[in-house]
C-alpha cells in the first residue's frame, strides 16, 4: 500500500487568556479546587474578530508554509468545528478563497462534537490514497462554547490546527487509523441552542475513556501494535487530568503524555484540541518517533491514528514561526468583565 | 441584509491582498484597478500578489466607531505601507500600542458582521512582528 | 468669459435646528439673499444647490427640483451639486461658469444640509461616504479618524503637537464668540480641548467640527450689470479646483493636500495675486489638523509652521492673516453642504465691511477653500471688493 501522512500541519491560539480563578471570582467558586481538579491553569479566548473561519486559515498558511505546496494543488478541504460561524453556509469555503485554492477542489464542513478535525483526515487520507486528491487540507478549529457558571466555561479554549495530507514529502507518515463509534448522549447542543449541554460525571466513563480505550485498543489488535511502540500518546484533551487518566489505565508512563497536553495553557479547544496536542509532539518529535493520536467526539467517537516521524520533519518546521510555542508564549490576561465581552456573553450584545 | 454582492467582488483583495501591476510601467496597485491611471490605455494590468507584510505609516486609535464596530472601539487604525509600496487602510490587532514604523504582518479577521443574521464580512487585519 | 460679481448674501442660523427642516433652512438663506440683492425672483435664470447627503439624512433626493418648488421659482433649471464637504463650494464655481460664460444672467446658488433628522452614528456612516467607502470605512475608518491619520503624521514629521491643533480650535471659538450665526458662540481654553473626550487620537471632540443644520446662499451676476443694482458687489477673481485620490492612503504625502495646493496656485494665477495679498480666508477646518494644513498648502505659511502659526495668535483677527473670522466649521457650524456657500456669504461681509466685532479692517481681497473628503476635491475661490480698488 502507498504511504499517506502529513506534508505540513499548523496551529493557531488566540492571544486572550483568562484563568480559572477569575471565573470562579465571578461565581463564587473555589478557584484552586477548580483549578486542580481540571487541571488548567488558564485558557484561550478568542478576540471579537475571530471565529472558527478565522483560526483555521490562520493554521492553514502556518501549515502551508511548513509544506511548500502550491496552494492550488489542494484538492479537498474539510473543516471539523462544533462552532462554525454560520449554522448553513460553509467554513471551508471561506478557508479555501483565503488560502488561493479555489476553485478547482472539493471542500465541506464537518461535525462530530471535538472529533469532527480527526474525521476531516481520515476522509483526506482516503482521498489521497484513492488519487481523488493530490493534497487535502484537514482542519479542526472551535471557539469553544460553555454556559457561563457551568463547569465547561473553566476549560472551553479557542484554537485551530490543520493539516495537509498528501503522498510525498511527508514529515509524519500515518500508518494506521482506526475508529470506534456508538451512540452515547453525553454532550449535545440543539439546533439554535447557544451552549452546549453535557451528561456531568456521564462524560466520563461510559463516553471519553470507554471510546478513547476502545479505538486505541481496536488500532493495537487490528494492525498489531503495542503500547510500547510508541514515544507519544496524544489524547483528546477536555481537561488536563482525563488524558493522563486514560493513559493510567493504558499503563503508560505519563511522560509519553505530558508532551501533548496543551489543555492546561489554551483549554479545551474541542474539535481542535487533540489536534493541536499532535502539532507540539511534532514540534518536539524526532524522526523514526512513533506517535499515537485518539481523538474524542461526544455523542460518540473515538479516532485512533498511528504516525511515524520522517527525516523531513527537522527542516520542514524550521520554516515555521508561528509554531505552538510561538502562540502559547503569546498571551494576554484579561478579567471575566473583557471575556464576557469578546464572548459577546453580555445578552444586550 | 447589506451588501452580498459587494463584499463577494472583493474577496481575492480583502482575503490575500491581491492588487494589480501595470506591465507597461511596472506600478503595483492596490486593491485591483483594471485601467493605470499613469498609463492609461497604453497600460496593461495583470493581477498581482503582494506580499503580507509591510510597517505602519500612520496610526489612529478609534474611539468614536461608525455602526457595526460599536465592540471592538477603541481600535487602532493603521495606514500600512505594503512592502512593495502600495498603503492600505486596516485594524491592528493584538496590541493597543503601536508606531509610525512598526513592522506588521497580516491576519485575516472578521471585519463586520451583518447583524443578527446577515453575512460575515473577513478581510485582513495587521497585527505586529520583529522581522 | 465675463467678471462675476456676488450681489446678494444670505443664511440662516448655524446649529441644532429641531423646529426646522431642509425646505425651512433652504428657503430661509434663498430668500435673504434674494433681499440683500434686492432682487424680486423674477430676475433668476437658474439655480445650483450645494448638499452631500439628503437621501440617507432626510430621506429626499431630487433636492434642488424642492428647492426650484418651495423657492416659488419653477420653471427656470435648478441643478444639485455633490462633492461631500465640498458640495457648496462645487456649486458656487458651477453658478459662476454658468455666469461667467454668458449662459445665465443672475443664478441663485444654495447649500444646505439638515443633520439632526437622524442618530447621530448614521450621520457618521453618512459622511462616512464621503472617503472611500470599498478600502477605507469598511475597515472601520471614520471621517476623524481618517482626519487623525493626517495628525498623526503631521505630528511625526513635523514635531507638532497636540496643543498647536488646540489652538486652532480656542482661536475659531474666539472667533465665532463674536458670530451670531454661529453654532458656538463661546470662547474655550487649550484645556478645554485637550481633556475633551478622544474621538480619533490625537483628535478629541473640540477637534471636530460638529453635527449641523443650516443652509446658505448667494446671488451672482455679471459684473457689470451688478453694478448697476447693488453698491457694493463682490467680484469673484478666482474659482480653481483639483482633485485627488479618494482614499487617503492612495496619497503621496499625508502632510499636504495636493488638490488644495494645485487649486491655490491656479487661483492666485488667475486672479495676479499671492497669498501675501489676501487679506481674510475662510479655510476648511472640518478637523484642527485640517485648517493647519490648509494654510500650509494655500501658501499663507511654510510647510510645518502652521502649527505654530495658530499657536502664536497669527491666524487670529488682527493677527498676520485672520483665519476663519465665521468661527470655521469648528466653531460656526459644519451642515456640510452649506459650508462652501457660507464661506462665501463671510467673505462678502468682510469685504463689504458688514461684518461687526469680527471685521478685519480694510479688507480688500479674501478667499474661500472648501474641501470634499479627505482631500479628493478641493475648491477655491478668491474675491475682492473693486470699490476698495
Amino acid at each position: 500500500m502507498q504511504k499517506v501522512g502529513i506534508v505540513g500541519y499548523g496551529c493557531y491560539v488566540p492571544i486572550y487568556r483568562i484563568k480559572p480563578e477569575e471565573i470562579a471570582r465571578v461565581w463564587g467558586e473555589d478557584g484552586e479546587r477548580i483549578k486542580k481538579s481540571l487541571n488548567i491553569e488558564q485558557k484561550a479566548v478568542p478576540d471579537l474578530d475571530e471565529d472558527s473561519a478565522t483560526m483555521a486559515v490562520e493554521a492553514a498558511k502556518n501549515a502551508l508554509v511548513m509544506a511548500q505546496i502550491d496552494s492550488q494543488n489542494i484538492d479537498a478541504i474539510y473543516v471539523g468545528s462544533e462552532s462554525h460561524p454560520y449554522a448553513v453556509k460553509p467554513t471551508a469555503s471561506i478557508v479555501a478563497e483565503a488560502i488561493k485554492a479555489t476553485a478547482d477542489l472539493t471542500a465541506a464542513d464537518l461535525e462530530f462534537a471535538c472529533k469532527a478535525g480527526t474525521a476531516a483526515i481520515q476522509i483526506s487520507m482516503g482521498l489521497v490514497l484513492a488519487d481523488m486528491a493530490q493534497y487535502a487540507l484537514a482542519i479542526g478549529s472551535d471557539t469553544a462554547q460553555g454556559k457561563p457558571s457551568d463547569a465547561l466555561e473553566y476549560s472551553a479554549g479557542a484554537g485551530a490546527a490543520a493539516f495537509i495530507i498528501g503522498k510525498n514529502n511527508l514529515v509524519a507518515e500515518i500508518e494506521a487509523t482506526y475508529s470506534f463509534t456508538t451512540d452515547t448522549p453525553d454532550f449535545w447542543r440543539r439546533q439554535h441552542a447557544e451552549f452546549p449541554s453535557h451528561g456531568g460525571r456521564f462524560t466520563g466513563e461510559p463516553a471519553y475513556f470507554k471510546h478513547i480505550l476502545s479505538a486505541t485498543g481496536g488500532l493495537f489488535e487490528k494492525y498489531g501494535y503495542r503500547a510500547d511502540d510508541f514515544d507519544y500518546f496524544v489524547f483528546h484533551q477536555p481537561n488536563g487530568k482525563f488524558p493522563l487518566e486514560a493513559a493510567a489505565k493504558l499503563g503508560l508512563e505519563p511522560k509519553k503524555v505530558l508532551p501533548s497536553l496543551v489543555t492546561p495553557k489554551i483549554g479545551n479547544t474541542y474539535s481542535a484540541a487533540s489536534l493541536i496536542g499532535l502539532c507540539a509532539v511534532l514540534d518536539k518529535a524526532k524522526a523514526g518517533e512513533k506517535i499515537l493520536l485518539t481523538s474524542f467526539g461526544s455523542g460518540a467517537g473515538s479516532d485512533s491514528f498511528a504516525i511515524t516521524v520522517t527525516d523531513k520533519i527537522e527542516q520542514a518546521r524550521q520554516r515555521v514561526k508561528k509554531n505552538f510555542e510561538f502562540y502559547n508564549k503569546r498571551e494576554v490576561f484579561i478579567d471575566y468583565a473583557t471575556y464576557a465581552k469578546l464572548k459577546r456573553k453580555i445578552k444586550t450584545l | 441584509m447589506t451588501n452580498i454582492a459587494i463584499t463577494w467582488r472583493r474577496i481575492p483583495e480583502r482575503y490575500c491582498i491581491i492588487g494589480s501591476i501595470c506591465k507597461t510601467c511596472s506600478t503595483k496597485y492596490f486593491p485591483l484597478r483594471k485601467f493605470c491611471p499613469k498609463c492609461r490605455r497604453k497600460g496593461k494590468m495583470e493581477r498581482y500578489q503582494f506580499s503580507p507584510r509591510g510597517t505602519i505609516y500612520s496610526y489612529t486609535k478609534v474611539y468614536a466607531p461608525p455602526a457595526g464596530f460599536e465592540l471592538e472601539a477603541p481600535y487602532i487604525l493603521a495606514i500600512v505601507k505594503l512592502d512593495e509600496g502600495p498603503m492600505l487602510s486596516a485594524q491592528i490587532v493584538n496590541t493597543q500600542n503601536v508606531e509610525i514604523g512598526d513592522r506588521v504582518e497580516m491576519v485575516f479577521r472578521v471585519i463586520k458582521r451583518d447583524e443578527p443574521e446577515g453575512l460575515i464580512h473577513y478581510g485582513y487585519k495587521f497585527e505586529k512582528i520583529t522581522d | 468669459m465675463r467678471k462675476v460679481a456676488i450681489v446678494g448674501v444670505g443664511m440662516t442660523k448655524f446649529g441644532e435646528e429641531w423646529n426646522r427642516g431642509f425646505r425651512d433652512l433652504i428657503l430661509e438663506a434663498g430668500i435673504k439673499a434674494l433681499e440683500d440683492a434686492n432682487l424680486s425672483g423674477k430676475e433668476i435664470d437658474a439655480i445650483y444647490c450645494g448638499t452631500m447627503a439628503p437621501g440617507p439624512l432626510i430621506g429626499q433626493e431630487h433636492a434642488a427640483a424642492l428647492l426650484a418648488d418651495w423657492m416659488g421659482l419653477n420653471p427656470i433649471p435648478s441643478t444639485r451639486v455633490e462633492a461631500a464637504c465640498a458640495s457648496g463650494g462645487v456649486a458656487l464655481r458651477q453658478g459662476y461658469l454658468a455666469v461667467a460664460s454668458g449662459l445665465h444672467d443672475c443664478v441663485v446658488v444654495g447649500g444646505v444640509e439638515k443633520m439632526t433628522d437622524v442618530p447621530g452614528p448614521d450621520v457618521i456612516s453618512t459622511l462616512g461616504g464621503a472617503g472611500d467607502e470599498e478600502w477605507e470605512l469598511f475597515f472601520g475608518a471614520t471621517f476623524p479618524a481618517i482626519y487623525a491619520l493626517m495628525a498623526k503624521r503631521y505630528m511625526y514629521e513635523f514635531n507638532a503637537t497636540e496643543e498647536q491643533l488646540a489652538a486652532v480650535a480656542v482661536k475659531n471659538h474666539k472667533h465665532g464668540a463674536k458670530n451670531k450665526y454661529a453654532q458656538f458662540q463661546k470662547e474655550i481654553d487649550i484645556k478645554t480641548v485637550l481633556s475633551s473626550k478622544v474621538v480619533a487620537w490625537p483628535l478629541k471632540v473640540f477637534d471636530c467640527s460638529p453635527i449641523t443644520d443650516g443652509a446658505a446662499a448667494v446671488v451672482l451676476m455679471p459684473l457689470e450689470k451688478a453694478k448697476k443694482i447693488v453698491e457694493q458687489p463682490i467680484e469673484i477673481v478666482a474659482s480653481a479646483q483639483a482633485s485627488d485620490t479618494l482614499a487617503l492612503h492612495d496619497r503621496e504625502s499625508l502632510t499636504e493636500l495636493k488638490a488644495t495646493k494645485i487649486a491655490a496656485k491656479k487661483a492666485f494665477e488667475q486672479a495676479g495675486l499671492q497669498p501675501k495679498d489676501v487679506d481674510v480666508a475662510e479655510v476648511h477646518d472640518c478637523f484642527t489638523i485640517a485648517e493647519i494644513l490648509a494654510i500650509e498648502d494655500i501658501g499663507f505659511f511654510e510647510k510645518g509652521k502652521g502649527g505654530t502659526a495658530a499657536e502664536n495668535s497669527l491666524t487670529e483677527i488682527g493677527g498676520q492673516i485672520p483665519i476663519n473670522t465665521s468661527g470655521g466649521l469648528k466653531a460656526c457650524g459644519h451642515p456640510v453642504g452649506a459650508t462652501g456657500i457660507k464661506q462665501a456669504v463671510e467673505i462678502t461681509w468682510q469685504l463689504r465691511e458688514q461684518a461687526n466685532s469680527r471685521q478685519v479692517k480694510g479688507a480688500k481681497i479674501g478667499l474661500t477653500h472648501n474641501v470634499g473628503g479627505s482631500g479628493a476635491t478641493c475648491v477655491i475661490h478668491i474675491m475682492k471688493n473693486p470699490a476698495k480698488f
